[in-house]
C-alpha cells in the first residue's frame, strides 16, 4: 500500500527581486512502506527540498502530498510538527547531533517529545538504540570524542529511537570517508530492515544510491526514475553489502 | 503531565549543558535578589532595634497613657490611684500599671544621696521591654512583701558594691522611718552615672515615704490593642472625670505610634524599590545572554523541530529555560540571605541588646524568588519569540 503520494508538487520561493525561484517541478512520487529509495542529483538540483517536503519540514506550492491517504495540506502547524516527530527519523549530512550532550543524551532528545511511557523510559530506550548500532562502549561520550562514523551511528540510532515509519536520510554519507561511508550505510540498512522502516536516501553518490530498490535522478527539480545501467554494479553492491 | 516533565526536563537539560554562560547571566539576578532579601531583613532588624528602643521608654503599641491633676489643691494620690485601678478593672484591662516618680533617700556604704525611683506595677516590665542584666524583674508576690523589693540600675548597684543572686544585696531607705529594702534585679540599660531603682507598687505604700518633688500625681498606663486605643482613651477619661471630680483628666498615646509607620514606608518602598531596579538590570543581562545564546543555538532548535518540537514547545521551552535559571538564582539568593541574616552577630555589631529578633522575612523572600521568576519570564520572552521564528530548513542547514 502506498505510504507517501506526491502528485504534482511544485515548489518555488519568492527571490528579494521579486522573481519566482522554481526548485521543485511536477514532482510525482509514491513510495510503500518498507521501500528503499535513493534519490540522486547534483548540488542544488533541489534534493533536500524534496525530503523537507516528505518530512513535513517544508510544504510544497502546487500539487498534492498525501500521507497514509490523507492530504497534508489539512494539517495544522502543531499537528504537522506531532505528525512528523511520530513518523519520521532525520539523518543528516552533518551529523547535527545536539553538541556536549552524551551520545545517550543526544538519542533519547527525540523521546522528550513523544508521550507517557516513552518519555520517562527515554534513557533506556537510547541506550538499547546505541546497543543495537554498536555503541554501547561509547553511551557516556559527547560527540566530540567520537570519530565520524561514531557520530553518524549515533545519529542513526537518534532517528530510530522513536521506531519511526520513515526514515529521511540526507547525504548519510557526505561526511565520511567511502570506507566508513560504507560501514554506515550497511549499519543503516540493516536498522531499517530490522525495523521494517521506509528509507528515502538522498545522495550524489550512486553507490549509495545503487543500495535502494528504486532510484530516481533529480535534475533541476525534476524527478526522473534511473535506470540500472546508470548504476555502478547494482548487484554487486547488493551482493557485497 | 508528562508534557509538563518532558519540558521541564529538556530546560534543565539545557541550562545544565550551558552552565558557566547561565552563572555568568545569572550574577547579576542572584546579586539583586541577594541584596533585597538581606536588605528587607536588616530593616526588619532594623525596625526591630528602633521599636524595641522605643518601647523601652513610650512603651508597645498601643500604650496609654492617663493623667488626672487635681484643679484646686494638691494631688491626693491615693484618691487617684484608687480611682484609676476602679477603671482598669471595670474595663477589664490585662496589661496596666500606675506609675509614680518620687525621690528617695537610700543610705549607700559610706555615704547617703537622694535617688530616683519609680513605683511601678509588675506589668511594667513586660509593657516596657525592660531589660534585666542579672535577678529579675517583680512578680505579683513582690507586692505582698513586708519589705520593698527594688530592680536597680547599673550606678546603684555599683555604690552597694555587685550583685550575688544567691545573697541578695539590700540597701536602708528613707530618713526618718527607715526600711530595709532588698535588691532583686539590675537594669540593663546604661543609667549615665545617676542612681535609680523601680519600686514594686503595694496597696500599703507607706513604707515607701518617698518625697514627690514634682508635684506629680500617679499616672496610669494601660497596654491595650492599637485598634482599640481611641475607644479606650473616651471610656477611660470619661469615667475618671466622673468618679474625680474637681480634677482635669487627659489620655494620650505613649507609644511612639504613627512615627514607626513612616520607617515601614521607608522600608518598604526604598528599599524594595532599588531592589526591583536592581533585579530588572540583572534581567538586562540575562536578556542580553539570552539573545546571543539563541541565534548561536539556531541549528539545535532546527534539529529539534525535526524530533517534532512543535512551535509552542520551543518557545517554551526557550522560556523555561529562563525561568528555572533565574528561579534557580533567586532560590539560591534568598538561602545565602537566610545564611547570612540569621547568623550575623547583631547585638556585638550594633552594640544594643534585640529582644525580639524577627524571624527572617517571608514575605520580602517570596517576592524576591516570584520578582526572580517573572524578571527570568520577562527576560526569556524575546529570545523564545527568535527561536519561534527561525526557519526550521535554514536552521537545519545553518
Amino acid at each position: 500500500m502506498t505510504f507517501i503520494r506526491l502528485a504534482g508538487v511544485g515548489r518555488t520561493v519568492a527571490l528579494p527581486d521579486g522573481n519566482q525561484l522554481e526548485i521543485l517541478t511536477d514532482i510525482n512520487l509514491e513510495i510503500e512502506r518498507g521501500e528503499h529509495i535513493a534519490v540522486v542529483g547534483r548540488s542544488g538540483s533541489g534534493k533536500s527540498t524534496l525530503l523537507n517536503i516528505i518530512g513535513l519540514l517544508d510544504s510544497p506550492t502546487t500539487g498534492v502530498y498525501e500521507l497514509d491517504g490523507q492530504p497534508t495540506d489539512v494539517f495544522s502547524a502543531r499537528a504537522r510538527a506531532r505528525l512528523r516527530g511520530a513518523t519520521f527519523g532525520f539523518v543528516f549530512q552533518q551529523f547535527n547531533l545536539l553538541p556536549r550532550r552524551s551520545a545517550t543524551e543526544n538519542v533519547a532528545a527525540p523521546l522528550l517529545y513523544a508521550s507517557g511511557r516513552q518519555v520517562w523510559g527515554r534513557r533506556a530506550a537510547a541506550r538499547e538504540m546505541l546497543e543495537r548500532v554498536g555503541l554501547g562502549q561509547r553511551m557516556d561520550y559527547l560527540p566530540e570524542r567520537l570519530s565520524g562514523g561514531e557520530q553518524q551511528r549515533v545519529a542513526i540510532a537518534r532517528s530510530m529511537v522513536r521506531n519511526p515509519t520513515v526514515l529521511l536520510a540526507d547525504e548519510p554519507t557526505g561526511a565520511l570517508d567511502v570506507d566508513t561511508g560504507s560501514t554506515v550505510m550497511d549499519m543503516l540498512q540493516h536498522v531499517v530492515t530490522e525495523f521494517g522502516t521506509t528509507l528515502v536516501t538522498i545522495t550524489h553518490d550512486l553507490s549509495v544510491a545503487a543500495r535502494a530498490d528504486r532510484q530516481f535522478r533529480l535534475d533541476h527539480g525534476v524527478l526522473s526514475g534511473l535506470s540500472a545501467a546508470d548504476l555502478p554494479s547494482v548487484t554487486a553492491q547488493r551482493s557485497g553489502s | 503531565m508528562t508534557t509538563v516533565v518532558a519540558i521541564l526536563a529538556e530546560a534543565w537539560s539545557e541550562i545544565r549543558v550551558h552552565k558557566l554562560r547561565v552563572i555568568l547571566s545569572l550574577v547579576g539576578v542572584f546579586l539583586a535578589v541577594f541584596g533585597m532579601t538581606s536588605i528587607a531583613a536588616a530593616g526588619d532588624i532594623g525596625r526591630q532595634l528602633v521599636a524595641e528602643s522605643s518601647e523601652r521608654s513610650g512603651g508597645r503599641p498601643a500604650t496609654v497613657m492617663v493623667q488626672a491633676y487635681p484643679l484646686f489643691s494638691g494631688p491626693d494620690n491615693e484618691v487617684i490611684s484608687t480611682a484609676m485601678r476602679e477603671v482598669v478593672e471595670r474595663y477589664d484591662i490585662r496589661w496596666s500599671s500606675l506609675v509614680l516618680d518620687e525621690e528617695i533617700i537610700a543610705n549607700f556604704p559610706g555615704q547617703s544621696e537622694r535617688v530616683a525611683v519609680r513605683s511601678v506595677d509588675p506589668a511594667f516590665g513586660i509593657m516596657h521591654r525592660l531589660l534585666i542584666e542579672q535577678g529579675r524583674w517583680f512578680t505579683p508576690a513582690d507586692v505582698q512583701r513586708y519589705a520593698p523589693a527594688l530592680v536597680v540600675s547599673p550606678s546603684f548597684l555599683e555604690r552597694l558594691g555587685g550583685f550575688d543572686p544567691n545573697r541578695p544585696p539590700t540597701v536602708r531607705l528613707g530618713g526618718d522611718s527607715p526600711v530595709l529594702a532588698t535588691v532583686i534585679g539590675v537594669l540593663g540599660a546604661d543609667d549615665f552615672g545617676s542612681p535609680f531603682a523601680y519600686l514594686v507598687n503595694d496597696s500599703d505604700s507607706g513604707w515607701t515615704a518617698g518625697s514627690n518633688p514634682y508635684g506629680q500625681p500617679p499616672m496610669l498606663e494601660m497596654w491595650v490593642p492599637p485598634e482599640q486605643v481611641d475607644q479606650v482613651m473616651a471610656a477611660v477619661t470619661g469615667d475618671l472625670l466622673l468618679t474625680l471630680p474637681g480634677h482635669d483628666v487627659f489620655a494620650q498615646r505613649a507609644d511612639a505610634g504613627d512615627q514607626l509607620a513612616q520607617l515601614d514606608l521607608v522600608l518598604n518602598y526604598g528599599v524594595r524599590g532599588v531592589g526591583y531596579f536592581a533585579l530588572l538590570l540583572g534581567g538586562v543581562g540575562v536578556l542580553n545572554v539570552g539573545m546571543v545564546v539563541v541565534r548561536q543555538r539556531i541549528r539545535e532548535i532546527g534539529v529539534r523541530r525535526s524530533f517534532g518540537a512543535t512551535s509552542g514547545r520551543v518557545f517554551l521551552t526557550i522560556l523555561l529555560e529562563s525561568v528555572c535559571a533565574t528561579a534557580v538564582a533567586g532560590a539560591l539568593a534568598i538561602g545565602c540571605a537566610i545564611a547570612l541574616v540569621l547568623n550575623l552577630p547583631y547585638e556585638q555589631i550594633l552594640s544594643v541588646p534585640i529582644e525580639d529578633l524577627p524571624p527572617f522575612p517571608l514575605k520580602a523572600a517570596v517576592e524576591g524568588f516570584l520578582a526572580a521568576t517573572a524578571v527570568g519570564a520577562l527576560a526569556g520572552l524575546i529570545p523564545a519569540i527568535v527561536a519561534v521564528r527561525a526557519k526550521v530548513i535554514d536552521a537545519i542547514r545553518y
